[in-house]
């Protein structure tokens, strides 16, 4: 059929391709540059300040010999774990989001709002207030409940397959669950625990270390690749199921282990540096605007995850005064700010998410 | 095309949870001709639409596709013989014309088989067709009801299938693009040996455009065969509940019905319906 084709209208189909490709292009270009120049910032501004120069030279000296004690402990043990965590977390964060919204239709549906991390975050408070834990203890709590949380949410809302609508409801159901949770495990708690559960729950980069980085680094490299594998079924479930059906998608498989990836990547972050609010939630709606009509978002929105974790973290140590706050203080302010903006905009666009 | 596909039903039974919509149906869609499924609202002919598609499992009975049980077949290669356009399929925010046509392709390619120019070709193909080739760089949310319609369309053409399932396909349109997708879906029975499968709700059309009809009445076929052998004013009263005359299409030839309501309508008559 396609020799009977004139150019012209291939031509014009071929057009519009390659303009989307090169926003794509440029927007992944874009946001990779500037997280590299925020890291930079992050590595050379401090109490210790550092020429761009040294940094790179203390980055290389495992490989060059290079060695100056000082400048290598505050770049290699300090500010590179840092902004690591920033940059894996926020990634992982923010693919986490993206690929909840847009299996379940719905920028409200990031796992910091259906209870994900709300789950993660009674778990790991259970763990510091009841069992007494701390460091990578808490972390595996967090996993679990995380987990957990998204197995009862999916068993719930489960009725010969689960709509995405449904999954919505009752995940905002266990968010205020767990959320009831937390508090109940304040009232029970001496003041010194709860300040140490606060401080989790904030979400901070604090004492980031490689070793604490470990878990999350591997479940990327395992479950980056899967998202991408699974993406090309995500194309067609958010047209909906009869149309994904009818393009050969094997729905509740596809969704079941996109949700299963969502999920695990939001565990892991959560249990590295806290539930950090909102990166997941506002990196798909960002990435989604500096894209604009195009769909395949997944890897814009991990960079954008990435870059607004660093960012805000860079924000909260050197911008506000003399105290330094956790990031989770700063992205929890602006990710407020985006939710008023995106329900306004929803709704004055009739759509209501 | 030179082999035709069938696609049958045997004792197929559907519905949702306990609630049974269509009722051990069997039939027969004749291969290369254009079949319209029609029937007053809430009698089945989308759930039928949707089991014949395979989108709704069926509660008993089969749906044979070349004689294979569809629901047993897997769904990937189901989808390079079979195209369905769903009734209320659902647009991502901000796509473009050129993009959600493009997805058409899905079922032709892999993750080792990526986009290649005979993609391309089959969606300027399918926008040509629909006439929306001057849409391909718009946003789809930003277009009228007839035009994304008519997207839809295309992105099921796009995807190169022999059989076509259509619920609906000319709701949100005005006259004229009824008529054209229409002429559009009887140019692919005629011209490209396609099978074609619509739910359509104007009855007029229906008999105008159909080459095989099938009319339902609470989960069952009532009458199916050409529209000129089937559709009579009893038939009309039986599937629709609603006193007509049927004479002669001055266009077609078809049967055409003109419903007989209690007002506006002659004494001569009014008294034939009393």
């Amino acid at each position: 059929m396609s020799a009977t084709q004139s150019f012209a209208p291939v031509g014009a189909v071929v057009a519009v391709r390659k303009r989307l490709q090169r926003r794509y292009g440029l927007v992944v270009l874009g946001l990779a540059v500037l997280s590299l120049a925020v890291a930079s910032l992050a590595m050379s501004i401090g109490d210790y300040p550092l020429p761009l120069g040294d940094v790179i030279t203390s980055l290389l000296s495992p490989f060059t010999g290079n060695a100056d004690a000082a400048n290598d402990f505050i770049v290699l043990g300090v500010r590179l774990p840092r902004v690591m965590a920033g940059l894996l977390s926020g990634a992982a964060f923010g693919l986490s989001g993206i690929i909840f919204q847009t299996i379940l239709r719905n920028p409200l549906a990031s796992p910091d709002i259906v209870g994900i991390t709300t789950g993660a975050s009674a778990a790991a408070v259970l763990a510091i207030i009841i069992f007494k834990w701390s460091g990578l203890g808490v972390s595996f709590m967090a996993c679990g409940g995380a987990v957990l949380t998204a197995l009862l949410i999916y068993g719930l809302a489960w009725r010969n397959g689960v709509t995405p609508y449904r999954l919505v409801l009752i995940g905002i159901g266990m968010a205020a669950l767990a959320g009831a949770v937390v508090s109940y495990l304040f009232t029970r708690a001496r003041i010194m625990e709860v300040q140490e559960a606060l401080s989790w729950l904030t979400g901070s980069l604090n004492g980031a270390t490689f070793e604490n980085l470990t878990p999350l680094a591997i479940a990327l490299l395992v479950l980056v690749p899967l998202a991408a594998l699974l993406s090309r079924s995500l194309r067609t479930l958010q047209m909906g199921d009869d149309a994904a059906t009818a393009l050969g998608t094997r729905v509740e498989f596809s969704r079941l282990g996109l949700i299963l990836v969502a999920v695990l990547l939001a565990a892991f972050a959560t249990a590295a540096v806290g539930p950090v609010s909102f990166v997941a939630f506002i990196a798909g709606p960002i990435a989604r605007r500096l894209l604009g009509p195009s769909s395949n978002a997944l890897l814009p929105a991990a960079l954008v995850g990435g870059l607004v974790t660093n960012a805000a973290d860079f924000v909260a140590q050197h911008m506000l005064g003399r105290n330094q706050l956790p990031v989770g203080v700063v992205t929890g302010a602006l990710g407020a700010i985006f939710l008023i903006y995106l329900l306004a905009a929803a709704h004055r666009s009739g759509r209501g998410g | 095309m030179s082999v035709h596909h069938q696609l049958s039903a045997a004792d197929l039974t559907l519905g949702y949870g306990d609630r049974t919509i269509v009722d051990k149906l069997s039939l027969a869609i004749p291969p290369g001709k254009f079949t319209v499924i029609v029937g007053a609202n809430a009698c089945g002919k989308s759930t039928l639409l949707r089991g014949l598609a395979r989108l709704l499992p069926p509660s008993a009975g089969t749906v044979y596709l070349d004689g294979r049980a569809i629901h047993q077949m897997p769904t990937r290669e189901v989808a390079t013989l079979l195209g369905v356009l769903p009734q209320t399929p659902v647009a991502p925010d901000g796509i473009t014309v050129a993009d959600l046509v493009g997805r058409g392709r899905y079922p032709h390619q892999g993750w080792f088989r990526q986009w290649v120019a005979a993609d391309d070709a089959a969606v300027a193909a399918a926008l040509q067709a629909t006439d929306t080739l001057d849409l391909a760089g718009r946003a789809v949310d930003e277009l009228s009801g007839g035009q994304r319609q008519r997207v839809w369309i295309a992105m099921a053409l796009a995807q190169e299938t022999e059989l076509l399932l259509l619920d609906e396909p000319t709701t949100f349109l005005d006259i004229n693009h009824q008529v054209e997708v229409l002429d559009l879906l009887t140019d692919l029975v005629q011209q490209r040996g396609r099978t074609v499968v619509a739910v359509l709700h104007d009855l007029n059309l229906a008999c105008r455009y159909a080459d095989h009809i099938v009319a339902m009445r609470e989960g069952k076929v009532a009458a199916s065969g050409a529209p000129a052998e089937v559709v009579t004013a009893e038939l009309v009263k039986s599937v629709f509940g609603m006193d007509a005359e049927v004479c002669d299409d001055p266009v077609s030839h078809s049967p055409m019905i003109v419903p007989v309501g209690r007002h506006r309508v002659k004494p001569r008559l009014k008294a034939a319906a009393e």
